[in-house]
């Protein structure tokens, strides 16, 4: 690979040693500090993983029971750690399996680095025995890809991935490597990568810029700040709290910025979008500034984008120029690294307090909790919900936990009322939706902060996607706590098919299997909770295990999640029943 | 309102750019009418010519796309205004109409064509310009009989700077 168009920087090992490619992998993983990787074997990959076996004190394996797990156990790894997560597959199957949780990877910015075999070089382009274009495959999918056939090419490569996957907006990267650079051996000697000429990860801050939005939010009657994973990603989580705190401005979160601020600050005002609250989402149409910070509008956020904040001048902080102006057109753009610019704008900023456009969101909330929150939390009904299922983990672990959730109404649920008192705690497939994400995450996650609670929320639905990952529970012994919300249905579905298809139920209702006998055939302790009686003890007997968990709540068939804003409908027009 | 623009791409010339690039383009369906691939005025460093029909807020989020990609040093969008651009076509004739049809040889001095070639069986006429010049002087070919015809991407350049040595330059320095 051509040097002048990156700056690798000599790390310790500077004598160069003659090794193999494969060796070589391990070497590099070790230069950038990964201590644990998850991942799945097979012809194509063998070599890497005998020198895995050399390596196995300084460098952890987790065999997952599906290359799906492995990416999902990294993206969970990352999103609590901060770190890059890396999985490894052989060719052909065990490159397509990776897609999914690439795709989800890209798509949340996760950092991800993730190694594949493929066959030899001279085999390339045959149609051999498990050869697949996975370049081809997953190049719309991720941040960057690049096939190494010689052995010289696996350092600068490995360099260049793991800076590519961690800076700027973090994303996937897929490195494949042929079988033959796998054996071949070379002059090995490593050099981090610091830049690449045609990449730049940070666009440059323009004080300008950040003195207009200043201005803006100093003249603003009814500021309101929506702010994503952008805060988490960029550190600014402090910076983001001054700022609202200083100039008394309400803030929701996105699904995936939840977190970044403790769910108990008085500003913050819940969640917006699709299944957000009443107030962050009708408000998004009364205020006069609408400060975006590391969010992208998604459409699940936004609704209809021709009643989105209509009335409203709009500051976007972002690090990815390609995300202003893609969905909501923007008065003032403040590009560059969240947390430089939030510094940059907390001085210029005015002490300010905004108390009776803040009571309009308490007014709003009175009015959800009325219809929504009380009845989800309290039911008075005989059936078990899943919002008091949540409520039960909140006073348990206290908002300390990491609550990783799966797809469907048990996630909106978990992302409405799970408290969280500190950053990274939301673990959830946000963008892609991909039903089976939690399980294999909820590993990575506690992998990713083994002193803290993991639990996992999932679906009847999803848990059966990827419910293989819990022989990875069973062989590794990682303490995570998983609560199946059973309602025998694929819930979200069912609701859109009541709500828009006249409860015309295709192929919604589950059949399942005794999950208690399944988990017990992992010998993980489980238990089935069917009254209210029972939850309580449950849910303690859960969290002050010491080793895995499994908990089955069976909940109320039928229940939706509200408040709900319909497809293509505007945020205005968000639902309570 | 959708437009014809030229979209050049200035990037560091590796294996599966191109893929990535028409990726961008497929995923928002729109179609890439024709596609250039060349060396630039700096070594090493590849410049794409890519035209296609879009509305000007379609070009300005591709180009952000496009621009985000890791081995892309900068992209721009031009409007036909914007720039100086040609495309070559290239004519395949039978030899003997050369030579009967004296009416062929003025078609030719009149649309400022070249012959590039002569063989015994055909010959070759090879005519650069804008689109309509071409298209004119196939009409008029038509009807003696075209054996083949092709016709090359769009080439442009535009007519505002481009400072992407000063980019690359700064890159070294920093
Ligand atoms: C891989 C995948 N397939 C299909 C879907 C579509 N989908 C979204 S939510 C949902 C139902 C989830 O059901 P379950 O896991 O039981 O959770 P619940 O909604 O009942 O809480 C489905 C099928 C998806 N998000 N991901």
């Amino acid at each position: 690979m051509e040097t002048l168009k990156e700056k690798l920087v000599e790390t310790e090992s500077k004598a160069s040693i003659k090794i193999s490619g494969a060796e070589a992998v391990i070497r590099c993983l070790l230069e950038e500090g990964v201590d644990l990787i998850y991942g799945y074997p097979g012809g194509a990959i063998m070599p890497v993983y005998d020198e895995l076996y050399k390596f196995r004190d300084q460098l952890h394996h987790v065999l997952t029971r599906h290359e799906q797990g492995a990416t999902h156990a990294a993206q969970g790894y990352a999103r609590v750690s901060g770190r890059v997560g890396v999985a490894m597959a052989t060719s052909g199957p065990g490159a397509t399996n990776l897609v999914t949780g690439i795709a989800d990877a890209q798509i949340d910015s996760t950092p991800m680095v993730c190694i594949t075999g493929q066959v030899p070089r001279h085999l390339l382009g045959t149609d051999a025995f498990q050869e697949t274009d996975i370049i081809g495959i997953s190049t719309p999918v991720t941040k960057w890809s690049y096939q190494v056939t010689k052995a010289a090419d696996i350092p600068t490569a490995l360099a260049k991935a793991f800076y590519i996957a961690r800076s700027g907006r973090p994303g996937p990267v897929l490195i494949d490597i042929t079988k033959n650079a796998q054996f071949e051996e070379f002059d090995f000697s490593y050099k981090k990568c610091t830049g690449i000429r045609s990449y730049k990860p940070k666009p440059v801050m323009d004080p300008a810029k950040v003195e207009e939005a200043a201005a803006l939010i100093n003249s603003a009657k009814k500021p309101y700040i929506v702010f994503g994973q952008g805060v988490i990603l960029g550190k600014a989580e402090e910076e983001l709290k001054t700022l609202i705190e200083k100039a008394g401005i309400p803030a929701a979160s996105t699904v995936l910025g939840l977190s970044a601020l403790p769910t108990e600050h008085p500003l913050h005002m819940g969640m917006v979008g699709m299944h957000g609250n009443y107030g962050p989402n009708l408000l998004t149409n009364e205020c006069d500034v609408l400060i975006a910070i590391g969010m992208r509008f998604d459409d699940r956020v936004t609704g209809d984008l021709n009643t989105y904040a209509k009335q409203a001048r709009v500051i976007h902080f972002e690090i990815d120029p390609a995300e202003v102006d893609k969905n909501v057109k923007t008065d003032v753009a403040v590009l560059g690294d969240v947390k430089e610019t939030l510094q940059h704008l907390l001085p210029l900023v005015k002490e300010n307090k905004h108390e009776a456009w803040c009571r309009e969101f308490e007014e709003k909330h009175a009015i959800e909790y009325d219809k929504v929150i009380k009845n989800d939390l309290f039911p008075a009904k005989e059936k078990l919900t899943m919002g008091e299922v949540i409520e039960k983990i909140n006073k348990r672990t206290g908002g300390d936990a990491v609550i990783v959730s799966d797809v469907g109404q048990h996630q909106m649920i978990a992302c409405r009322y799970a408290k969280f008192n500190q950053t990274k705690s939301n673990v959830t497939s946000g963008g892609l939706g991909t039903m089976g994400f939690a399980l294999p995450a909820a590993i990575g996650a506690k992998m990713g902060s083994p002193d803290r609670e993991v639990v996992a929320i999932i679906g009847d639905g999803g848990y059966q996607m990827t419910i293989q990952e819990l022989g990875t529970i069973f062989q590794t012994r990682v303490p995570v706590k998983i609560v199946v919300l059973n309602n025998d249905f694929l819930g979200m579905v069912r609701q859109w098919q009541q709500l828009f298809f006249d409860k015309r139920y295709a192929s919604t209702e589950l059949v399942n299997p005794d999950f208690i006998t399944i988990a017990k055939g992992y010998h993980i302790p489980a238990k089935r909770v069917t009254g209210r009686e029972e939850l309580d003890g449950a849910i303690d007997e859960m969290i002050a295990s010491e080793e895995a968990y499994f908990l089955e709540v069976c909940v109320e068939k039928e229940d939706n999640v509200f408040p709900m804003i319909p497809t293509g409908a505007s945020v205005s027009d968000c639902r309570l029943e | 309102m959708n437009k014809t623009y030229t979209v050049s791409i200035y990037s560091e010339n590796n294996i599966g750019l191109l893929s990535r690039i028409s990726a961008i383009f497929l995923k928002r369906h729109i179609n890439i009418e024709s596609l250039t691939v060349s060396e630039c005025e700096i070594e090493h460093v590849s410049r794409f010519v890519i035209v296609a029909a879009m509305d000007e807020d379609q070009v300005r989020k591709i180009v952000g796309q496009l621009e985000k990609q890791i081995e892309v040093i900068k992209a721009y969008y031009h409007t036909d205004e914007e720039t100086i651009y040609q495309e070559t076509a290239l004519f395949k004739i039978k030899s003997d109409l050369l030579f009967d049809e004296r009416q062929i040889q003025n078609i030719i001095k009149n649309s400022n064509a070249n012959i590039v070639t002569v063989a015994r069986e055909f010959f070759v006429i090879e005519k650069t310009g804008r689109r309509h010049e071409t298209d004119a002087l196939y009409d008029e070919l038509a009807p003696f009989g075209i054996m083949q015809f092709v016709r090359s991407g769009r080439i442009a350049v535009s007519k505002a700077e481009m400072n992407i040595s000063a980019l690359l330059q700064e890159f070294q320095n920093a």
